[in-house]
């Protein structure tokens, strides 16, 4: 089994924690700065993770923060980006349609799943 | 769009406006960043956590070990807002608890529970992603572009 060394998994906690408490900074601060709706500073988010995906920053990004890059939103946009490149160079330009929700297929099926069966668990609060 | 409402108010309106807004309370911008911070970053540690449980148990590379982490974090976030905890930390956490995919989760699962009473259908399903839509929409739109972009660009 290749685990990481002892010292490299207590330095990605770190860096988990330090990059995805970044980002989360980035998002108040264009809500509190910005003055922009939660709504938007999302989309925002989004977006820039599929730039940056374009660009390939992202993955370095998440082969050092580990769960600090893969955690926010941000990764989200990254993760379509990922998938529809992937098939495009399996199957040329079409695969852009046909791969974009490929790597995050996880997120939104869980999504849409927990949120249905939480609505038949439990009753709204106040 | 300022001045189009402008329009519509009395000199009396626009004088309350202009007192309310010089009495309104500051944004606590360095409070409200620190505990983005703190718990984001928390959120995060979690992840990684999370992520290296299924790399040590299920023996995954890093990369494989993203998304069952991220369905793992999604599946908390929904119970949490189920009971009515999720909410309560977002109203410390601000963008801690937003920008996480748990907010993304949190703002699907209470879209999906506060409309249970119209119905399943009606009321579940055509509301669940009322909230959390417009990240996907824009997602797919710039990640269409930028893939698009890079397939006939630089390859």
């Amino acid at each position: 089994m290749e685990l990481d060394k002892k010292g490299e998994i207590d330095v990605i906690y770190l860096w988990a924690f330090v990059v995805g408490g970044l980002i989360c900074v980035i998002g108040q601060l264009i809500m509190d700065v910005g003055k922009l709706p939660p709504s938007q500073t999302m989309v925002i988010l989004v977006v820039a993770g599929a730039v940056a995906d374009g660009l390939g920053w992202y993955e370095p990004l998440t082969s050092f923060a580990g769960a600090g890059a893969s955690v926010p939103i941000t990764s989200f946009g990254n993760a379509l980006v990922h998938g529809a490149l992937a098939e495009a160079h399996k199957d040329g330009v079409i695969g852009v349609l046909t791969g974009i929700f490929e790597v995050t297929s996880a997120g939104i099926s869980a999504s849409i799943l927990f949120g249905f069966l939480a609505a038949l668990v439990f009753q709204p609060k106040g | 769009m300022a001045n189009a409402k402008h329009k519509k108010m009395t000199p009396a309106m626009i004088a309350y406006e202009q007192v309310a807004k010089r009495r309104e309370p500051g944004r606590p911008v360095l409070r409200n960043t620190v505990l983005a911070f703190l718990i984001g970053g928390g959120i995060c540690l979690i992840g990684q956590f999370v992520e290296q449980f299924y790399i040590t148990v299920f023996h995954m590379t890093r990369a494989a070990a993203a998304n069952p982490t991220v369905a793992t974090l999604i599946f908390f976030s929904a119970l949490l807002t189920g009971l009515g905890l999720y909410d309560r930390l977002a109203q410390w956490g601000g963008a801690g608890t937003s920008v996480p995919v748990t907010g993304f989760s949190n703002a699907v699962t209470s879209a999906a529970i506060e409309h249970r009473s119209e119905g399943l259908i009606a009321g579940t399903s055509s509301n669940m992603f009322k909230i959390a839509g417009p990240v996907i929409v824009f997602g797919v739109v710039a990640a269409f572009a930028v893939a698009l972009v890079r397939i006939l660009i630089f390859k």
